[in-house]
């Protein structure tokens, strides 16, 4: 175990949406190797308090890489240097003595900044409602063994399926794409059987909501995998523009409404 | 107060349905007109919200964070349990039921725990149809792990992210009705009020989080699954957001709150590491599948490398003093053998505090290829945090505060003291007695949400007549006046010390004095010394900013105050409760370590009633009557 370190911080500080930003710089003393990324906040922060000044503002929640509430650009980095790994994650181990490091919010016209490093992701629900489900009402079906999946497409499923939500695609995606994202939730569903039924029409309606938020278009640059903290795959893009192409050959138009269920 | 439990009569399998049938039912075309406010979008929040949108109720849905898919379920790891019996080894839900009975210390309520265990089989099929990719064999079918405190493997999972992928499935659920118009949505809002008008539920207050706005909800039922209060202690496996607000507001407006001292320490996660540290992670507990708990046998041994101490020098403490269940002895127990060997001066790690959970064995048994297949992501988030890598260097584990078994009183509808208040998941204390089973809490979070409270609630709401009110109406607008005041004499006090500090004091001699041994010359200090913390608190407390826009020291510095009460209310309980009973254990009553238990005295559910004096709640019981699973001692030896 190393000593502590001290680090110099540059924050973007932004009072509110309408607000000008700036960068304001800080220093992080005698910080411990051990301790995480967030942790070296939590001790700036209680410093700012006790000095009577505004802390900085960031979204975490369960600080175990799960439930997607964090994220920063890490010196230009979505959710900093270690791959897969999110912002609540990441160990000051990560970092040396005397580094200055640069916090951002996530950049992207459809996350407006709402205070400081915290911005409004709203968006990424929105493309779930238009179609990220199977309709299955409580109550209705039938046994869980009755349709067996193979291990593969379930495993597969899965992958796709890890996705916390985070946004670090855009993010990090020179055009703030959002296709990793909605890709992962429409090659979940797609490569389940319980999936089939809405496949085409939900890859038509998520697709849809995504341009209608104002994000970017896929131009499959990479930069999205290369920032996911959970290692989802550009290959899934490719799924659902399949899934696209072939909903819009295939599907009738007045099937293709808004989040119907 | 009096409790009604509201137990149908019949033999024990065949109360649910009959009770089904004799509840009344709302007409569809009506359902539309009532409308119900959930606040929580965890699994039991999201599965009811979503649930009773589709039966046709007018929904409304509040959570703290900005989406409901983060609430705190997500970081579930292990799996859930279902009575499927699909790998034919003697499940059923008859062992279920009395698996959880027992489990639980013959603590919780037999009616509950029975329902429980016959709507399990209906989740694992709920959730398969939504698309929860649970883990399968070769052959397509479902996989099964065996969990603490079972002899059957009746877990389903989905690698080491089980709780995301059920929440994802009832979120995705839930954004379907949102979609549809069926439910109102409210993120980033916290519940600071309940509102009842002449004693029943007919709203609440909240207060937007980016805007700062107070404002009144009205409603005709109200549903709480804000989950449980495990941060009490400070250092927990739960998120940082997770709260006794909710509910302890609730308790204040006359909800009687059951068994809070009623708390499960759980035995796999991280130890400390730093004094900055903000939270511990959990290490599922399916990890005792295949890991063994040892601590070398002499005290002198603790410092040196774990590979380089014999096997005749390691104590397997659990498989020695536990041989029918070793490893998988339930959480209560495994915490408190934990506990032993560190306070005997065996402990490994920092500070002397930490057993060692080794792969050594399995991976020579079953390669490491399999070993990852089975918990590679839980190995990878180890090594994240420790830089140690489990394959090659036993893990190091040590307790820590995970669930809360106790939580508002609910009848067998799930409805509180309060006519209309009803709630769901860990936030009330139904199904689980006096300690959890592994992978029973999702199944109950989902159980009350998809399967329970939607019937329950449309007999509630059908059996009573709902006057119209506002928010004008001035019991909504001395709530809205309430939350204000608060919120200005939070912001008032300018202090010199932090919310958190003060959250970290509590944290400190909540985990001392009610932690894993209680005894009653530590709770009555404890009783001392909570009070004197609040106080300064109150006196001494600084939050900067201002209370419209996004402040979070405030958010953080209006939970902590409830805390600084609550804790109060769980040491009063743990000193009243003189027996020692799952994860209550009370060191003057053991029979050498193992807990003993005084039904005599104390086969009841302690309820307490708010006074208006914080110190000194009154305390009611409901008996608890064992007919179908015979009162015993506990044993996993
Ligand atoms: C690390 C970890 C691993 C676990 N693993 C397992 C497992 O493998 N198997 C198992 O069965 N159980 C497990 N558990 C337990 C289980 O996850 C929880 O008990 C369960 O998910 C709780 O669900 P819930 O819906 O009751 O509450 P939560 O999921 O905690 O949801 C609470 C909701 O209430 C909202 N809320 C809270 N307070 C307020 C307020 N004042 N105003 C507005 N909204 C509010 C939150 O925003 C959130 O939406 C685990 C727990 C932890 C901590
Ligand atoms: S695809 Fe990856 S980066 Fe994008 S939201 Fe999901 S987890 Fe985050
Ligand atoms: S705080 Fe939950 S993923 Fe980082």
């Amino acid at each position: 175990m190393s000593g502590t370190m001290n680090i110099k911080l540059k924050v973007w500080r932004q009072a509110g949406p309408k607000a000008p930003g700036k960068f304001e710089e800080y220093t992080a003393t005698e910080v411990s190797p051990e301790s995480s990324f967030l942790e070296m906040l939590d001790v700036v922060n209680e410093k700012l308090v006790l000095e009577g000044k505004d802390p900085i503002a960031f979204d975490h929640d369960c600080r175990e890489g799960i439930c997607g509430m964090c994220g920063m650009m890490i010196n230009g980095v979505a959710h900093g240097p270690s791959k897969l790994t999110t912002t609540c994650q990441l160990h000051m181990r990560s970092f040396k003595d005397g580094d200055s490091i640069t916090l951002e919010p996530w950049r992207a016209k459809a996350f407006p900044v709402i205070r400081d490093l915290v911005v409004d992701r709203s968006p990424l629900d929105r493309i779930i409602q238009a179609g990220g489900f199977i309709s299955v009402a409580t109550g209705s079906p039938q046994d869980a063994n009755a349709l067996p999946i193979s291990k593969m497409d379930a495993d597969e499923a899965m992958d796709a399926a890890a996705c916390i939500g985070c946004g670090a695609c855009v993010a990090a995606c020179p055009n703030a794409s959002v296709s990793l994202f909605t890709a992962a939730k429409i090659s979940h569903l797609g490569l389940l059987p319980q999936g089939q039924p809405e496949r085409y029409r939900r890859a038509l309606s998520m697709v849809a909501q995504m341009d209608l938020e104002g994000f970017g278009g896929c131009t499959l640059f990479g930069e999205c995998m290369a920032a996911c903290p959970k290692g989802i795959s550009i290959d899934f893009i490719k799924r659902m523009n399949g899934d696209y192409i072939w909903g819009a050959i295939t599907e009738k138009p007045e099937k293709v409404t808004l989040g119907s269920g | 107060m009096k409790l009604d439990s509201r137990i149908p009569s019949g033999p024990i399998a065949e109360k649910w349905d009959k009770h089904r049938f004799e509840m009344k039912l709302v007409n569809p075309a009506n359902k539309r007109k009532y409308h119900v406010i959930v606040v929580g979008s965890g699994l039991a929040g999201a599965s009811a919200a979503a649930s009773m949108s589709e039966l046709g109720y007018n929904v409304s849905c509040f959570a703290f964070q900005d989406s409901p898919r983060r609430a705190h379920s997500i970081a579930a790891q292990g799996g859930i349990n279902g009575a499927k019996n699909y790998r034919n080894d003697g499940d059923s839900i008859q062992r279920l039921f009395y698996d959880t009975v027992k489990g639980g210390d013959f603590r919780a309520r037999e009616a509950n725990v029975y329902r429980l265990a016959q709507v399990s089989v209906d989740i694992i099929d709920q959730c398969v149809a939504q698309g929860v990719p649970f883990a399968r064999e070769y052959g397509g079918l479902l996989a099964n792990r065996s969990f603490g405190g079972a002899q059957v493997s009746r877990t389903f999972y989905a690698r080491g992210q089980t709780g995301q992928q059920l929440l994802l499935g009832a979120y995705q659920a839930l954004e379907k009705e949102i979609a549809r118009g069926g439910v109102k949505m409210y993120n980033r809002h916290e519940m600071l009020e309940l509102v009842t008008i002449n004693g029943v539920a007919r709203g609440i207050v909240t207060r937007d989080l980016i805007t700062g706005k107070v404002e009144a909800h009205v409603a005709d039922a109200v549903v709480l699954g804000t989950g449980g209060y495990g941060n009490v202690f400070y250092l927990s496996t739960n998120a940082q957001g997770c709260n006794a607000t909710a509910i302890y507001r609730a308790y204040k407006k006359g909800a009687a709150f059951a068994n809070p001292c009623y708390t499960q320490i759980h035995p796999t996660c991280i130890p400390v590491a730093g004094e900055h540290q903000s939270k511990l992670t959990l290490m599922s507990e399916s990890l005792r599948n295949d890991g063994r708990v040892w601590v070398p046998k002499k005290r002198e041994d603790v410092g040196r490398k774990p590979s380089e101490i014999p096997e005749e020098d390691r104590d397997y403490f659990l498989e020695r003093k536990y041989p029918s269940y070793g490893n998988l002895a339930p959480r209560d127990i495994s915490s408190r053998a934990a506990k032993e060997a560190c306070d005997d001066g065996r402990g490994v790690g920092p500070g002397g505090r930490g057993v060692y959970l080794d792969f050594a064995d399995s991976i020579k048994r079953l390669g490491a290829r399999e070993i990852a297949e089975r918990y590679g992501n839980l190995f990878e988030m180890y090594q994240r945090i420790t830089d140690e890598n489990p394959y090659e260097v036993p893990m190091r584990i040590y307790p820590a505060s995970h669930y809360t078994m106790g939580g508002l009183w609910v009848d067998y509808n799930l409805m509180s003291t309060i006519p209309g208040l009803h709630v769901i998941g860990e936030a009330n204390f139904s199904d689980h007695g006096a300690n959890r089973l592994g992978a029973s809490a999702l199944m109950q979070g989902l159980a009350d949400g998809y399967f329970v409270l939607p019937y329950t609630i449309g007999h509630y709401l059908a059996s009573n007549q709902f006057e119209k009110v506002t928010t004008d109406h001035p019991e909504f607008r001395a709530a809205v006046e309430a939350v204000e005041q608060r919120t200005a004499r939070l912001l008032g006090i300018n202090g010199k010390r932090t919310a958190d500090s003060f959250h970290r004091a509590l944290g400190r001699i909540m985990w001392e004095q009610c932690g894993m041994a209680r005894n009653e010359t530590g709770l009555k200090q404890a009783l001392r010394e909570i009070p004197a913390v609040r106080e300064e608190f109150w006196q001494n407390l600084t939050v900067p900013g201002t209370g419209d826009s996004l402040n979070q020291q405030l958010e953080k510095a209006g939970r902590v105050a409830d805390f600084l009460e609550f804790g109060e209310l769980m040491c009063l309980d743990a000193l009243h409760r003189e027996e020692s009973c799952g994860g209550h254990f009370r060191e003057e009553y053991q029979d050498a370590g193992e807990a003993k238990r005084n039904d005599d005295a104390f086969c009841y559910v302690a309820a307490w009633e708010y006074t208006g004096d914080t110190s000194a709640p009154v305390l009611n019981k409901e008996p608890l009557a064992f007919e179908n699973v015979h009162l015993a001692t506990r044993s996993y030896k």
